[in-house]
């Protein structure tokens, strides 16, 4: 069969108004749909042809997958609420700046119009082989193309890698981590939840999902407890372009302290593995220690212990090590880069 | 030359329709009964298609047909315009192929009621393939034994003499390897320099090496880089009455004509071409593109109207792009800075097709550029399985600048020179000569350069002297840096046709058959007219873009070439529009002719004065020359056959470019560019930018302007990111997509940005004004990357784009350590 990447195929296409009716639909067709949120990662599956659905499930009509609102001094977010919301509202600006500041690094202003958050933390990876319709470990087959001798892979993973060398891209991940966001999933069986540092699942798991969404559950929102309100809060992005560009490495950080030390800390690192790598051994290292140049230093360092580099990601080892030291060290959070 | 239109800013005729969207493109036109057809792709990066069972695609509803390789006409032979006649490239570029030489080149054609239908048709079409032996990178192509892109070898051979009164015989495909010994120094980075078809030297290079206090020897590796323009190359077509009407997407429009006439074998009065609009070209539309023909052939054969509209990853494809270069160069400096010699060695990645000039562009632009003392040059074109290439603003000049300038400003910091004391000493002036001796013993030279009043307005405006000092002062984590960086290209030709009619209404109907690629030179060029006649922009009427309206014939529009030639052209026609007016005055009024002068639409003198408006009246009745009845032998037939059309109407103003030139006509830009690196991320900004264009006569600030910084920009994406990736194992593209092969974004644009030019007219146009569209290319590229270096070092970063990774990477580890010579990574 030849292959052609362009127009949508044929698909039926549903528009649920609530999530009861979602939910209901997802498990109809639960061997065969495809749920729509913002569309920014599905339309690229579809109109390259490589996912033909025979169903899709568009939740934009479903006003209760949209807006913001406080929960137990904490806040729960719709999952279809646009990213361009999530930076501009008062309370996630006011407790959560570093989501905010996350969500704005997102690609550029009309995808953050369009895309949501719920479809920011469940989009699929973006290794060039894996989009690209190779029949990779990924897509079910046998070989990763991504880690060969002449593979290129300047973008992909320097941790946790098994068979799969693809990252996470998402920039609210490791936001989302670093808060203990946790996440609600809806299926016709009821309600689960779902820390998010646990949403999210390397190849080792699963080499085929980058989350532990089932068929027939549906993403509605996403809770971020009071935990880290207020905390000191460092976000950093390194692209190749200034709008419109997956992170290289992104950095998310929540530190508190006592006596000026630190006194609580988590520290997640974005696209360096297939999942945000949250560094629980550096948080831990660096509790009750000053927040100073050396406890910056020790962090990085110890961030890219076990780091194995392919031919060409060589350089993210000391952008990792240098970006969890300017996570540490604070500062006006460099939101332009 | 009074000064009420050249050298003002006014809104072009086209400019409401551009932002109000009313502007129709190629895809914007339907048709009645309009089927819509998609290309099949080869999978492949070489392979011979050996059976095409498309059956099941055929038997669905709303499938109309097919069409394949077999179903085009053979390659046509070209005729010159002096009768010449060059026998057909069989081996050239074709819309469809059953040998695709490259992963994307179009094997077959569906059409089909709508695309939908159309692409789940294409996907049923079964495809028996021989797989080929395939290349992605020239250096492994030059390998011993390395694999060859085409079946017949790896480079293009020089055609052979032909025999007496025999048409020049086609190119041919050779092969070319280079022994092991060459490739001694690849893993050190140092490109390998094994035998070359092409060379050429002036002066005495050795003694010119050795009388120099600083000797560089660098390797250096540009970008493949495709033209990304906003509109691809969509065209939709239908017959009428044995005339074939296209719609498509092309920087020329007269010039088009020829193209499609030659890949149809259609006789040129036989096609109506319609581009009143193109979203950008860049080279790589110059005269329309092959794959056009593709729905005018099947809207023959299927006879129903036909659309095919590109999608971005096919456009990436078909779309072509700018050859990457690895180059080598020894350069030998005097104690201040002047190249004493320059030993320039380039391999140019030539794609599957056509020979691209950029290697000898690449030569002869440096030997213009830096005036080198003494220099030697060879070059190699190496075809590879990847998309065609097509000439992209600068061709090869931009190339051979961006090797060049690493080298210029690494002396500069060696010898303890100003940046911009080395551009300036070694910078072209006047009738500066470039390039080899030619066979009459000569070598030629340019009609004017002003690149020192270039630098120095630069510096002035960028405050050159007094922020360089704080180049590589680190602050924090930054470290700022300062680069100047010139530049060169050709940028004019000659001979052309202008046409215009004064009608009895008063007013001057002026027809352009340049295309509008964006860059305004269809319209501004035309102001010169206007402007000597003394008729207000108002009361001129501009028809453009449809050769069924009688357009005159116009340059490609490409190369820098319009503004200069169609300034000539339209002061040409002007100035046979002011004879035929006198002459009519003199008839009328009495007394001699070169008494009249025309002034504030008026054309008077002793006998009496009569508005052009009469005039044209008067034109009519005179008949003859003055209404177009009588047309001018030396003008081109195209011209002829417009100017028959439009005769009795008015006043005629027609008349080809005459006028002399001594010297080849180039433009040139300097540039000065401010970064700001992190070195903790290798994360870089470009804080400003200032630009100063010698392009002779501004002709309208605001098109100049847009020019002058946006094919900076054009550049800038050198420098900072845009790319291809291939898998060399595979053959394959990776970055086929926007968000893949980074094409800068607005954002990425420098923080300030600021133009001037030098606004000297050019001594061999009567005019004064020369093309820009292409140096600025080269010149935003290399004050970015001189800039660079300057904050970071040298030895930091030996191929372009620098990215983050190539920066961190190298300042991690005190060396360079991305891939130096690998292509596509």
């Amino acid at each position: 069969m030849a292959v052609i990447r362009d127009v949508l195929p044929a698909f039926e296409l549903f528009q649920p108004t609530t999530i009861d009716d979602a939910v209901r639909l997802v498990d109809k067709y639960r061997d065969d749909y495809w749920v729509l949120a913002g569309g920014l990662d599905s339309m690229d599956w579809l109109k390259d042809r490589l996912r033909k659905p025979r169903s899709v499930i568009d939740l934009s009509r479903i006003p209760e997958l949209v807006g913001i609102k406080e929960a137990n001094g904490g806040i729960e977010i719709g999952a279809m609420t646009p990213l361009t919301a999530v930076v501009r509202h008062p309370l996630v600006r006011d407790r959560f700046g570093l989501l905010a500041e996350a969500a704005e690094l997102v690609a550029s202003p009309q995808i953050r119009n369009q895309g949501t958050i719920g479809g920011n933390v469940s989009q699929d990876t973006r290794c060039w082989y894996y989009r690209g319709g190779w029949n990779c470990y990924r897509a079910g087959g046998n070989i990763c193309y991504a880690d060969t001798p002449t593979a290129i892979n300047r973008e992909h993973a320097i941790l946790d890698a098994d068979r799969c060398v693809a990252v996470s891209p998402s920039d609210t991940a490791p936001a989302l981590v670093a808060l203990e966001a946790q996440m609600v999933l809806r299926s016709a069986r009821g309600e689960r939840v779902v820390d998010a540092e646990h949403y999210f699942v390397g190849p080792g798991v699963d080499i085929t999902r980058m989350t532990v969404l089932e068929p027939g559950e549906i993403l509605t929102s996403i809770r971020i407890p009071a935990t880290w309100a207020g905390a000191q809060f460092y976000f950093e992005k390194v692209r190749d372009r200034q709008v419109w560009d997956f992170p290289l490495v992104n950095v998310a950080s929540a530190i508190k302290f006592a006596n000026g030390r630190i006194d609580g800390a988590r520290l997640v690192v974005g696209a360096v593995a297939a999942r945000p790598k949250r560094l629980a051994s550096v948080e831990a290292a660096i509790v009750g220690k000053p927040r100073d140049e050396q406890t910056a230093d020790m962090a990085g360092r110890m961030a890219v212990e076990g780091a194995v580099t392919l031919r060409h990601n060589g350089y993210k080892v000391p952008l990792m090590r240098n970006l969890v030291k300017r996570a540490i060290r604070g500062g006006p959070a460099a939101v332009t880069t | 030359m009074a000064n009420k239109l050249i050298g003002q800013n006014y809104a072009t005729p086209d400019i409401v329709a551009k932002v109000t969207g009313q502007a129709k493109y190629a895809e914007d036109f339907r048709a009645d009964g309009m089927l819509f057809c998609k290309l099949l792709l080869s999978p492949l990066p070489h392979g011979r298609v050996k059976r095409i069972d498309a059956s099941k695609a055929l038997a669905m509803p709303g499938v109309k047909g097919i069409l394949t390789a077999d179903d085009l006409p053979a390659p046509a032979d070209v005729v010159t315009d002096l009768g010449q006649r060059i026998a057909a490239n069989t081996k050239g570029e074709k819309a469809l192929s059953n040998e695709p030489v490259y992963q994307g080149e179009p094997v077959l054609a569906v059409a089909a009621i709508d695309e939908l239908t159309a692409v789940e048709a294409i996907e049923k079409i079964e495809i028996d393939w021989e797989p080929l032996p395939f290349v992605v990178d020239p250096l492994v192509s030059l390998r011993p034994g390395g694999p060859n892109a085409r079946l017949e070898g790896n480079v293009w051979g020089k055609p052979k003499p032909p025999a007496q009164g025999q048409p020049p015989s086609p190119p041919a495909i050779e092969e070319l390897k280079w022994t092991a010994a060459d490739f001694a120094e690849y893993d050190q980075g140092r490109l390998p320099m094994g035998k070359t078809p092409d060379e050429w030297s002036y002066g005495d290079v050795d003694a010119g090496f050795k009388n120099a206090a600083l000797v560089l020897d660098e390797t250096f590796v540009t970008p493949n880089t495709s033209h990304q323009t906003l509109e691809p190359r969509t065209a939709m077509a239908y017959w009428q009455n044995g005339k074939l009407f296209i719609h498509c997407s092309t920087q020329s429009v007269v010039q088009t004509v020829g193209s499609m006439s030659r890949w149809l074998h259609l006789d040129q009065k036989d096609i109506v071409l319609i581009s009143e609009y193109t979203g950008g070209g860049f080279g790589s539309k110059a005269t329309g593109t092959v794959t056009a023909v593709i729905p005018a052939l099947l809207s023959k054969k299927l006879n129903a109207p036909v659309m095919m509209r590109i999608d971005a990853e096919t456009e990436y494809s078909i779309g072509g792009a700018r050859p990457g270069m690895h180059g080598r160069l020894k350069v030998g400096f005097g104690k201040n800075g002047r190249i004493t010699a320059l030993d320039m060695f380039v391999i140019n990645e030539n794609g599957p097709y056509e020979a691209q000039g950029d290697t000898g562009m690449a030569g002869r632009i440096v030997s213009l550029l830096y005036q080198p003392e003494a220099m030697r040059w060879r070059g190699v074109s190496v075809l590879t399985n990847t998309p065609p290439r097509r000439a992209q603003s600068q061709p090869g000049g931009m190339q051979g600048i961006v090797l060049t300038e690493p080298i210029l400003t690494k002396a500069a910091r060696k010898l303890g020179i100003d940046q911009v004391a080395i551009h300036r000493i070694n910078a072209p002036e006047g009738k500066a000569k470039f390039g080899p001796v030619n066979p009459r013993g000569q070598r030629a030279y340019a009609t004017s350069a002003f690149v020192k009043e270039s630098l120095d307005r630069g510096a002035e405006m960028f405050r050159w002297h007094e922020r360089k000092a704080q180049g590589g002062k680190r602050q924090g984590s930054k470290v700022r840096g300062y680069g100047v960086a010139t530049s060169a290209f050709v940028s004019g030709s000659t001979g052309y046709d202008g046409l215009f009619v004064i009608k009895p209404d008063g007013r001057m109907y002026i027809q352009s058959g340049i295309g509008n690629l964006g860059t305004e030179s269809m319209t501004d060029s035309h102001r010169v007219s206007a402007e000597m006649l003394d008729i207000p922009w108002e009361k001129v009427e501009l028809t453009w873009g449809h050769t069924g309206r009688n357009l005159p014939w116009s340059c490609v529009s490409g190369g820098s070439q319009t503004t200069h030639a169609h300034t000539r052209a339209a002061h040409a026609a002007a100035k046979d529009a002011i004879a035929k007016l006198q002459e009519i005055a003199a008839h009328t009024y009495g007394g001699n002719a070169a008494a009249y002068k025309v002034a504030n639409e008026r054309v008077s003198g002793p006998g009496g004065s009569m508005t052009l408006a009469q005039a044209a009246q008067k034109a009519i009745e005179l008949g003859g020359k003055y209404d177009g009845h009588e047309l001018p032998q030396n003008i081109n037939p195209f011209t002829k056959g417009s100017a028959t059309a439009l005769a009795g109407q008015g006043l005629m103003a027609v008349a080809r470019d005459t006028y002399p030139r001594d010297g080849a006509t180039h433009s040139f830009v300097s540039a000065f560019a401010e970064v700001e690196v992190d070195v903790e991320t290798g994360k870089y900004h470009i804080l400003d930018y200032v630009a100063v264009a010698d392009v002779g006569t501004v002709i309208h600030p605001h098109s100049l302007g847009g020019q002058v910084l946006g094919r900076s920009m054009l550049g800038i994406g050198h420098a900072i990111g845009q790319h291809w990736v291939y898998d060399q194992h595979y053959g394959l593209p990776l970055a086929k997509r926007f968000h893949q092969n980074k094409p800068p974004t607005i954002l990425d644009a420098p923080q300030k940005m600021a133009w001037d030019a030098v606004n000297i007219p050019d001594p061999e146009t009567p005019v004064g004004a020369r093309g820009i569209g292409e140096p600025p290319v080269a010149a935003g590229c290399c004050a970015v990357l001189n800039a660079l270096a300057d904050a970071v070092g040298d030895d930091v970063f030996r191929r372009a784009p620098v990215m983050v990774g190539t920066l961190l990477a190298a300042l991690e580890a005190g060396k360079p350590i991305q891939e130096p010579l690998t292509a596509h990574i």
